[in-house]
């Protein structure tokens, strides 16, 4: 896909985020706006990925480490092809397949997540399963900024370093907000590039806003440097949607009748103008 | 004599020989699980972590997730406490081929007390969907075990001691199947149920006994999960009454496994294991007596038992 084209796809996939958290009356609503722009990014340009193929040993591996914005991931499996929009909309439903977390029952998710601070570790771990095999696939593994406070993180961190996994990449949907408020005021986490800079790691900031911005970064990355890949997105809670956009209730918030409307008269008006 | 863990290791370098999908994962603890040889002739197929155990076991999980067959290595106390949540996501719930070897369990390590000691292990980890736990009691059982092990995709946590243990069985002519106990005495007086190392402390009580005309039953529960059920409602059917020896908190472990099995048709059963208190200071040997845990306690506990 061309930029423009990733562009109106993140718009089309936010704007069934919103139908699915309507309908299922429960979802991440905050986070999985600000990060679902990565998972357009990743899922329609840069991600060796086929549906027809979800066990190719040679496919990318995407985790979501941060799995309560499993609904941005669902979206997006179902606009590549993974899941059917009879699926999609069994979310919140009993018996579901569908969990408010990610879980392998779901074709297209590589890791039942939802434990905060687990991804990076295991995503150490494929990305050396890689290496010993001589196989070209890459990892991405996708935290939150709040997920930052697990200390599990920085033993991953460490051992990337040490194993040169230079064919790991980490994105950090830096949103800035966690559930009880700015996460400077709850843990401070700055200076997050000096911290993983220090860690051995080659750390780069983005634009996370903008889809063009993140695909470009992606198509950048040098995995023969020897260090592994930390991408900080810069993003916004709520992106897309004016009155979430950095309400730190929004984290789990369900929009109402009116509020749903809105928002999803605001992103009708975005796709119409792509 | 043997350690078990000893037999695991060396057994499992055995396959990873042929096999280069294993690979081992440890924490700092090559010398403690006995991985020396295996870091030093396979180092390709060999992960160290350094301190840091829930790493450790979500790398586990990820070199699973890409077909590796990943045996994480170390002591069971940190596998089963500080990476509780990882073994729980990544290796039950994820549904991947890890097997934890979880050394120096229990007591083993004796005087240097409650936070090395792991007498929660097995009731916790029975809890999870997914898992296996199996402690098998000698040197010969421990390699039949690894035998089993390096062809079975589920996860599984093996628990081991530490020191040289006696052999219980004298000789490779054994049946050892998955989630199945051996029969190592037979009788009808009584049923002596016991997992890992305590399995020998069992068996030597059952043939003391014998020689006081009470022909106790002793079962080999190497595996607690999945139990035998059918041996255990045989044992409480034919025989009327129960006791259970693990290494382990009384709570939850293997008698709290085999009470509820029978619990919709009961039979007096005695429940031999460490009490709801910080366990005493000693030598496991040491341990194992004030606790009633070895062959004296056992028999002691048997002849009440029945003159009740």
């Amino acid at each position: 896909m061309n930029t423009h084209e990733l562009t109106k796809q993140a718009e089309i996939n936010r704007k069934r985020l919103l139908e699915i958290v309507y309908n299922a009356k429960a979802g991440h609503i905050g986070g999985d706006l600000s990060c679902l722009n990565v998972l357009t990014a990743l899922y329609f340009d840069i991600l060796n990925v086929d549906p027809a193929k979800p066990k190719d040993p040679d496919r990318d591996r995407f985790i979501l480490s941060k799995g309560h914005c499993v609904e941005a991931l669902y979206v997006t499996l179902e606009a590549k092809g993974y899941i059917s929009k009879d699926v999609t909309d069994t979310l919140g439903k009993f018996g579901s397949i569908l969990s408010g977390h990610p879980t392998i029952e779901v074709p297209g998710i590589e890791v039942s997540s939802g434990a905060l601070g687990h991804g990076l570790s295991i995503g150490v771990g494929m990305a050396i399963a890689a290496k010993k095999d001589n196989r070209d696939y890459k990892t991405y593994v996708l935290m939150g900024d709040g997920e930052q406070g697990e200390g599990s993180i920085y033993e991953a961190a460490m051992a990337a370093n040490q194993y040169k996994l230079d064919n790991l990449v980490a994105i950090i949907d830096r949103n800035h907000l966690q559930i009880s408020g700015n996460t400077e005021d709850v843990m401070a986490l700055e200076n997050i590039t000096e911290r993983w800079s220090s860690f051995g790691w080659d750390v780069k900031t983005v634009n996370g806003d903008s889809v063009a911005d993140l695909d470009e970064a992606f198509r950048n990355i040098d995995f023969n440097n020897g260090k592994p890949h930390l991408f900080i997105s810069e993003t916004t809670k709520g992106k897309g949607v004016s009155f979430m956009e950095n309400v730190a209730k929004w984290h789990h918030g369900v929009p109402n009748e009116e509020q749903y409307k809105t928002a999803i008269s605001e992103i009708e008006c975005r796709i119409n103008e792509l | 004599m043997k350690a078990c863990r000893k037999a695991f290791t060396e057994t499992l370098l055995e396959f990873a020989r042929k096999d280069k999908d294993i690979v081992v994962v440890t924490t700092d603890a090559r010398g403690s699980v006995t991985l020396g040889d295996f870091a030093t002739e396979l180092p390709e197929q060999f992960v160290e972590c350094g301190i840091a155990e829930q790493n450790a076991v979500g790398i586990s999980a990820g070199l699973a997730m890409c077909g590796k067959k990943a045996y994480v290595c170390g002591p069971a106390c940190f596998y089963v406490a500080r990476s509780l949540e990882q073994v729980k996501v990544d290796v039950a719930y994820n549904r991947t081929n890890v097997k934890i070897l979880g050394v120096s369990g229990g007591v083993a390590y004796g005087a240097l007390g409650a936070t090395h000691h792991s007498l929660h292990d097995i009731a916790v980890l029975r809890t999870f969907p997914g898992m296996n736990v199996v402690l098998p009691c000698d040197a010969r059982q421990t390699r039949r075990l690894v035998e089993m092990l390096v062809d079975c995709k589920e996860p599984v946590y093996v628990r081991v001691g530490r020191a040289d243990v006696p052999d219980v069985y004298e000789n490779d002519d054994f049946k050892f199947e998955f989630g199945k106990a051996n029969t190592l005495l037979e009788g009808d007086d009584i049923t002596i149920i016991a997992t890992g190392e305590t399995v020998y402390h069992a068996y030597q009580a059952g043939l003391n006994l014998r020689e006081k005309g009470v022909k106790a039953r002793v079962l080999d529960m190497a595996f607690v999960k999945p139990l035998d059920k059918e041996a255990v409602l045989k044992a409480a059917a034919e025989t009327g009454k129960i006791i259970t020896v693990e290494e382990h908190s009384k709570f939850g472990g293997l008698g709290g496994a085999v009470l509820e099995t029978i619990a919709e048709n009961p039979v007096p059963v005695k429940v031999i294991g460490i009490p709801d208190e910080d366990v005493i200071h000693g030598n496991s040997k040491e341990i194992f007596a004030y606790y009633g845990m070895n062959a004296e306690g056992i028999e002691k506990a048997a002849l009440e038992m029945l003159q009740k």
